[in-house]
Parts: structure tokens; C-alpha cells; sequence
């Protein structure tokens, strides 16, 4: 990590610091350097602010119902966010189901299977995907994923489980155009993937290997060292970074907005359109006035107190077990 | 592999009854052990006696943690280490591919220099292992799992908390729960890579006690850095320099007249 | 032969062979879940890749390079003024964030360290990491769009600078926080100031590490979309000079472009979305690099 040795920096030092021994300086550089830090504050504090202040008249207008309502009618000027809600929540945790299981999966074949030359490849292209951008999975979930998606499972599903109790509700669709809630909570899971596989992955690195060891020397096969084990060890952190992931997934946006269908309409199935509270800011705000514009504040108010509290959750979580 | 096994082993067993009248439980012959390209244990040929106590001693790196985790064959879970020759644990290689691992590490039981209780009640961390390879009956298990907390001094501080978790224990404690997790799997050998080297004193009594104890059931071979150590448990000694066995014979004779300049040296403290 | 096998066998307290089949298959399962995930993961990874290739490299052409977006049913047409306007809103958010989030994180790593404030300054920066990119979208909107009476380039740059902070705050602070005290105390000892010491030892020693994540904050808000649509917007022409009005940018162009039932349109979307996508996985492994080469020297 250093590059310079110990004596080379001091010795190109000793006529610096001559130069520069104004006190006036390091005094500056102190206050610049705390009023940067404080400046992080400042933005969470401008965001909370921004969004109470914008959502207020909406809170005003329809109190508690603005939450718990479901009509969404530009035209009447009534606003309720409850279709938005449901659609978050359940995208998000259908990404969960999909997502922790694919995540915990790479993590461990990164750290007990994965041969030490493949380790770097592999976890830079999961950690590539990270860096893919929304909008790029969202041309693909609509144009590659959704086509496929509908004809392959959403047809046939939908006629073997047409008439059927609850399933029959649930995982029939309407219209099989492949776009819809499923769909979204889909594409949102594979994009959940690095940031849980990353921090799984450091977190089993970090478990002492005397204790991994320890676990072999009884005698277990792998998937009881993991099972029993290494799981058990990495504990509520692990939850902390699944947490992280739900942040990522209640919170995006433009994939989303591509593949949800952005319906209005509250759905009993998985396979018809919804929207999310992001994916209804991202489509109607450049267009909204008045009412409007303070209703899709008030969603965005709700979702950054929902992100918040998962947030700060998933970073208490994490942190407890670095430093025990 | 088996008749060269078989042979070298009686033959083993007939020089160690002519010397001691003790038969020989691992007989390690021509092990080399290599890290990537670096050999770390040169050509070591050594027996280890039933139900006896022997340690290995010598300076940091002379390859004594090598040679214990070559026994249970836990350093294959590095892909880079690798060892050749013959360990043979009653006549048969465990070094060769055909040797299951997880059974081998049933049977030859290994104690870390951490103590590490696995992330589950105290119950657990015994019956954990027991469960892996016995299928048994509740109020079985319940006495196996007493049984290795007495056998390993810990029951009577521990019999009224067994569903609290095992990390809420003491160092010196939870070093005992792992011998007795190692124990009530029933091994044949016990592994002890230098297990009081964390803990106080008092613990260390305590577990060298406890060693002795089990001297009467169980080979034990004990990597240990503290020669008193060496000299109050152990009935046989090696000696390691290097990565090669200097010197090995009974504990008194090597302490009291050692036949290598080099051995002396170290026991007096003159190195190492 | 034969019997003396038997004997030595037979002193063995246990049989060998205890050993569950069903263990093994546990395993054996185990293995391949975990293998097969893996290859989900990158799977997911190169099918994006390939669909961008194959449909973005036809639309490809000088003139993507050269034109202005074309409007609504126009044929032909390029992406130059969306190209050029993501390079001077991401560069604006790089030039605005870089300062603010190297000196916050030097804060944390060498005056801060475990203060109070210091802990909350960190455990904000780490929720603002990870905080929808969208609602720094509205929070801008309402901080600049609103009050400045319409979109600019301003209030994008500005709104992509608040992402890219908390990038460059944790990963100043983590490179800071590698270089060990013995050199700073060298430095201190020869009664060189704080800010000396940071500046002349502290800073040249992460220097990669720093750089590493001001490349990684690139990436990271290269590609953002949501929060330019409510701040920068976009349109189908060469931006005002003083960056008032919406300013053309690739991820904005891409999302109305791509939802558009023109056939150019498509096929600029496409070729959009593959030069922006290469260029931020190309930065991506070049940062990632940098650092692994730093480590080991």
C-alpha cells in the first residue's frame, strides 16, 4: 500500500516543512476538513427537509388516508399511496427471495469452493454488476427478459393455475405481456446481488480460519462447517447485509420503471402491472403540478423514512459484529 | 499400499515392545511436507505410543504444527499444502485417497491453540459431533454429552447452564469445551497444537491435569512451546529443528540426557 | 499377509465406513448450488453484455458521433450533445464532490478518528451510500430547480455531486486509515503541522487508493438516471453555454429514447446505452486495478 519508504518522505519533508509554516493554514485546512464532513450532515438533513417540506401539503390534504388509500386520480386530484406501497414492498421482497438465496450461494462458493486463482475474476464480475446502470437493466428486462418471461412462464403457469384457489389468483395473468410486478422483483434481485454476495463474502473472510479448522477437525463435510458453523458465527450481520440489499431494492428506480407496467391499479397477481412509490415519481413528476407534485413528495417522503429505518438497521447490524 | 503398511507397522510394533513394551498407535514414515515449493518437513520417520502423552517441541517454524496437522489431514483445506510418505494410524495410511477425511478427523480428534466453541449452546457444541457420526437416542446422547464434560472437568460448572451458548464461557472453560467436544466423539488420538498458550495459569493447570487424566483412554500428541510443560505431561518427546526430527525418546531421558549437542542446547535455553 | 491385516484391523476400536451416504450428498449439493449461483450471477453479467453488443453495435456510426439527437419522426441522427452533456454533468459532479469528499473523509481518518461526531459523521455518510438516488433527484429539485425557475445543468451536476461524495468520503477514509502511524509520526516529530503531515505524507501514501475512488465515484453517477430527470432533464439540442435549461445527457436520452415507438430513436438508445455501459465497466476494472497493482508494490 505505501509506496514511499519512511525515509524518503521524511527527507523530502524536511524542506518542505519549512516553507510552509504558516499557522494560518493548517487552521484553514482543519476547519475546511470538519466543515466537508459536517457538509454530509447537511445533505441528509436537506433531504429530510426538502421532502417534509415538499410532501406537507399532501399530508395536510388527505392526513392518515393518504397513506392507506388507493386511489391515485390525477384528474380528481385525489392521491393515495397504498397501490405505490404494495407494489415497493412486494417487488422488494420477492428481489429478497430471489436475491439471498443467489447471493449467500456466490458468497460461499467465493470463500470455500472457488480455486485462489478464480477468486479475483469471479468476485470482480460479481462486483461488476454493481456498476452496470439501472437504466441498462432495465432495456434489458423489457426487451430481452420480459418477452421470454411471458412466453415461457408466464403462459404456461397461467394455464395450469387458471381456476385454481389462491395460486390461481396470485400467479394468473391477464394479459401476458411479461412486464409486471414479478418481473420487476426479478430484475431488482439480480441487481441486489453484489452488494449482499460482497459483504457475505468479507464477513466469512473475517471469521478466524481456527475456527473453520475447528469445525473440520470433528470431522464435518463443508455444508455442515457452513450450515452449523460459519453461518451461525457470521450471524445478524449477514442479516445486515441483506438488509442493505432490501435498501437497494425498496429504492430503485429506472429498472423498475421499465418492467413494472406502471399500473394504478391494485392486483391480486404477481404477473399484472403495479408500480412502485419510485417508479410513479420517476413517471409522472416532470409532468405533475399543484396537488400532484406535493402527493409524489409526500411517496418520496415515505420512501426515504421506509429506506431509512432498513437502512439504519442493515449498518447497526453490520457494524456490531466488526467490532465484537 | 496395505501390505507395506502392515508390514512396516509390526515391524514398528516389535521394536517399540522391545524398547518400551508399549504398541505403537501412528508410525510416521519418510513424511515430507511441502508449502507451494517450500518443504517444511523433511523425511520425518517417527512412532507415536498407545495411550501414551508425546510432545513435540522445538523453535517457531521447526515444523512441529506441520508434522500434528499432518495427522488428521487438516492442512488439505489449503489447496497449496501438500504432504508425501506414510502415516500409518493402526497400519493404515491416512495420507492415501482413499481414506475418508471427515471420518479420519472422527477419529483422530485435534484441540486449536484458540479455544473455539462453536456458535451454539454448550449441549450442542458436544452433541454436534456425536450426532455427525452416531445415530443416538436422546437420553444417549444426553449421557455421552455428560460424560465428556466430566471426563473433561467441566461438568459441575457448567451442568446447570448446557442451553447457554458456549462463547459466554471463560477462556480456561471454553478450552475444556472443546477437549470434551474432541472426546465425546470417542477418538483414538487426541491433537493438542499448544492449548494452553492463550490462557492464564490457573487454566493451564487445569487443562494439563485434564491431559493427564486422559492419558488412560486416549494417544495424545501435544505441540507445546513451554518445555516444563513438555517435561510435567508428556512420557515421550521429540525434538524439531528446522523442519527435522533432531531427537526422540522418553521424556525423562531427554531432559535429564539428551544425546544430541543440539537438543541440549535448546532445553537448557541456549536457542530457540 | 492377509491376517496380519486383519489383526491390526481388528484392534481398531471403530470401523472405518460410519459415514452417511446423505452427508455427502448434502455436500455434494451444496457444492454445486453454490457453483451453479455463481454462474447465474456472471450469466446474468454477460447476457447483458451480448444484448447490448449485438443490438447496440449496428447503430454505431460517425454520425453518432457527430449529430445532435434527432426529433420526433426526423430521420438519422446522433448522440453527440447527449455524449457531451454527460461528460460535463459527470465531470461538474466529480469537480464539485472530489474536494468536499476528500477533505471530509481525511476529517474522519485523521482528526475525527472515533469522536462522537466522527462516528455520526460515518454512519451518515454509510445510509447517504446507499440512500435512492431518486429522492437526491427531489431533494435538488426543491434546493435549486424551484427556486432557479428550471432544470440546469447546474442542478444536475449538483445532484450528481451528492451522490458521488459519500463514495469518495468512505474510500479517502479507508486508504487513509491503511497508512501506518510510524510514518505520520515521522513526520510530526520534525514538528511539521498537521496539515503538512496530511497533505505531504498521509495524501501521497493513499494517493492510489484515493484516486481508485474518485474513478469509482465516476462510475457510479456516470450511469445514474433517475436523479437528472428531475434536474437536468434533457432535450434534442446543443446545451446554453452557461448550463440553464435542460441539458442533453446519455442516461436521460436512453430512457425516453428507448421507450419511444420511433425506429432511429431505438437505435440510438441502444447505441447510447452500449458506449455508456463499456465506458463505466471499462473505468470500473481500471479502478479496481489501479488499486490491486498499488497493493502489491
Amino acid at each position: 500500500m505505501v509506496a514511499l519508504s519512511q525515509e524518503r518522505v521524511v527527507s523530502r519533508m524536511t524542506s518542505s516543512v519549512r516553507r510552509s509554516t504558516q499557522p494560518n493554514f493548517d487552521r484553514l485546512f482543519r476547519w475546511a476538513s470538519l466543515g466537508s464532513a459536517l457538509l454530509v450532515l447537511l445533505v441528509l438533513a436537506g433531504i429530510i427537509g426538502a421532502m417534509i417540506y415538499g410532501g406537507w401539503p399532501a399530508f395536510r390534504e388527505f392526513g392518515f388516508g393518504f397513506i392507506t388509500s388507493s386511489v391515485w386520480n390525477v384528474n380528481e386530484d385525489q392521491y393515495g399511496a397504498w397501490v405505490a406501497i404494495v407494489g415497493t414492498l412486494s417487488t422488494a421482497l420477492i428481489a429478497l427471495v430471489i436475491g439471498v438465496p443467489l447471493s449467500l450461494g456466490i458468497a460461499i462458493f467465493l470463500t470455500q469452493f472457488c480455486p485462489p486463482w478464480l477468486k479475483r475474476p469471479v468476485a470482480t464480475v460479481i462486483e461488476l454488476l454493481a456498476a452496470v446502470p439501472s437504466i441498462i437493466y432495465g432495456m434489458w428486462g423489457l426487451f430481452v427478459f420480459a418477452p421470454l418471461f411471458a412466453q415461457y412462464i408466464q403462459v404456461p403457469v397461467s394455464s395450469v393455475v387458471e381456476g385454481m384457489p389462491i395460486v390461481g389468483t396470485i400467479l394468473y395473468a391477464r394479459t401476458p405481456s411479461g412486464v409486471g410486478v414479478l418481473t420487476a422483483g426479478i430484475i431488482l434481485s439480480f441487481m441486489i446481488i453484489p452488494f449482499i454476495a460482497s459483504i457475505t463474502r468479507d464477513i466469512l473472510d473475517q471469521i478466524p480460519s481456527v475456527l473453520r479448522e475447528s469445525a473440520y477437525g470433528i470431522g464435518c463435510t463443508t455444508w455442515e462447517v457452513v450450515r452449523n458453523v460459519l453461518l451461525p458465527q457470521a450471524g445478524v450481520s449477514i442479516i445486515g447485509a441483506i438488509m442493505l440489499g432490501l435498501g437497494r431494492a425498496l429504492g430503485e428506480t429506472m429498472a423498475v420503471t421499465f418492467v413494472i407496467g406502471n399500473a394504478n391499479r391494485l392486483s391480486g397477481s404477481i404477473f399484472d402491472p403495479g408500480s412502485t412509490i419510485a417508479s410513479r415519481i420517476a413517471n409522472e413528476f416532470n409532468e405533475a403540478i399543484g396537488l400532484q407534485l406535493n402527493a409524489l413528495m409526500a411517496l418520496g417522503c415515505i420512501l426515504f423514512l421506509v429506506t431509512f429505518v432498513v437502512l439504519v438497521l442493515a449498518r447497526l447490524l453490520i457494524s456490531r459484529v466488526k467490532t465484537a | 499400499m496395505s501390505s507395506i503398511a502392515v508390514s512396516a507397522s509390526s515391524a514398528i510394533g516389535k521394536t517399540a515392545a522391545a524398547d518400551t513394551g508399549v504398541p505403537v498407535r501412528i508410525a510416521v514414515r519418510n513424511l515430507n511436507f511441502y508449502y507451494g515449493d517450500f518443504r517444511s518437513l523433511k523425511d520425518i520417520s517417527l512412532d507415536f505410543y498407545d495411550r501414551q502423552v508425546t510432545a513435540l517441541i522445538g523453535p517457531s517454524g521447526c515444523g512441529k504444527s506441520t508434522l500434528l496437522r499432518t495427522f488428521n489431514r487438516i492442512y488439505s483445506l489449503y489447496p497449496e499444502q501438500r504432504a508425501d510418505g506414510q502415516i500409518l494410524l493402526d497400519g493404515q495410511n491416512v495420507l492415501s485417497p482413499s481414506i475418508d477425511v471427515n471420518e479420519l478427523r472422527a477419529r483422530v480428534g485435534m484441540v486449536f491453540q484458540k479455544p473455539t466453541p462453536f456458535p451454539m449452546s454448550i449441549y450442542d457444541n458436544i452433541s454436534f459431533g456425536i450426532r455427525l457420526y452416531e445415530k443416538l437416542p436422546k437420553s444417549e446422547l444426553d449421557g455421552r454429552v455428560e460424560e465428556a464434560l466430566r471426563k473433561a472437568a467441566l461438568w459441575d460448572e457448567v451442568k446447570d447452564k448446557l442451553r447457554q451458548s458456549g462463547m459466554g464461557l471463560s477462556g480456561g472453560q471454553q478450552q475444556r469445551l472443546c477437549i470434551a467436544r474432541t472426546i465425546a466423539q470417542r477418538p483414538e488420538v487426541i491433537l493438542l497444537d499448544e492449548p494452553t498458550s492463550a490462557l492464564d495459569p490457573i487454566s493451564t493447570g487445569k487443562i494439563e491435569e485434564l491431559i493427564e487424566q486422559l492419558r488412560s483412554e486416549f494417544t495424545i500428541v501435544i505441540v507445546t512451546h513451554n518445555m516444563q510443560q513438555a517435561a510435567r505431561i508428556s512420557q515421550f518427546t521429540a525434538f524439531m529443528y528446522l523442519g527435522e526430527l533432531v531427537e526422540f525418546g522418553p521424556t525423562t531421558k531427554m531432559f535429564m540426557n539428551p544425546s544430541k549437542k543440539q537438543t541440549q542446547d535448546y532445553i537448557t535455553g541456549r536457542f530457540g | 499377509m492377509d491376517t496380519a491385516l486383519h489383526k491390526t484391523m481388528a484392534e481398531a476400536p471403530a470401523p472405518w465406513g460410519r459415514v452417511r451416504r446423505s452427508r455427502y450428498i448434502a455436500d455434494q449439493a451444496l457444492k454445486v448450488i453454490c457453483t451453479l449461483f455463481t454462474l447465474i450471477g456472471a450469466a446474468v453479467l454477460g447476457w447483458i453484455l451480448l444484448m447490448l453488443l449485438v443490438e447496440g453495435i449496428g447503430g454505431l456510426s460517425a454520425d453518432v458521433f457527430t449529430q445532435t439527437t434527432p426529433g420526433p419522426g426526423s430521420t438519422g441522427g446522433g448522440i453527440a450533445n447527449a455524449l457531451v452533456g454527460s461528460l460535463i454533468l459527470t465531470f461538474l459532479g466529480i469537480v464539485v464532490a472530489t474536494p468536499i469528499g476528500v477533505l471530509a473523509g481525511t476529517y474522519l481518518a485523521e482528526y475525527g478518528k472515533s469522536s462522537k461526531l466522527a462516528e455520526v459523521i460515518r454512519f451518515v455518510n454509510d445510509i447517504l451510500l446507499a440512500a435512492p438516488s431518486i429522492l437526491i433527484g427531489l431533494f435538488v429539485y426543491m434546493l435549486m430547480v424551484q427556486p432557479m425557475g428550471g432544470y440546469s445543468g447546474w442542478a444536475g451536476g449538483v445532484a450528481l455531486a451528492i451522490i458521488a461524495v459519500p463514495v469518495i468520503v468512505r474510500t479517502t477514509e479507508d486508504m487513509l486509515r491503511l497508512v501506518p502511524g510510524s510514518l505520520r509520526e515521522a513526520g510530526a516529530a520534525l514538528g511539521a503541522p498537521m496539515s503538512t503531515v496530511i497533505i505531504k505524507i498521509s495524501w501521497k501514501a493513499a494517493r492510489a487508493g484515493m484516486v481508485t475512488g474518485v474513478l469509482l465515484a465516476t462510475a457510479r453517477i456516470a450511469g445514474e438516471t433517475a436523479p437528472l430527470l428531475f434536474t437536468a432533464l434533457n432535450n434534442n439540442f446543443w446545451f446554453n453555454a452557461n448550463l440553464m435549461g435542460g441539458v442533453a445527457n446519455l442516461p436521460v436520452m436512453i430512457y425516453q429514447f428507448a421507450l419511444s415507438p420511433y425506429e432511429n430513436w431505438r437505435e440510438l438508445a441502444w447505441a447510447g446505452a452500449l458506449i455508456i455501459t463499456l465506458s463505466i465497466l471499462a473505468l470500473s476494472v481500471v479502478a479496481r486495478l489501479l488499486l490491486r497493482k498499488d497493493k502489491v508494490r
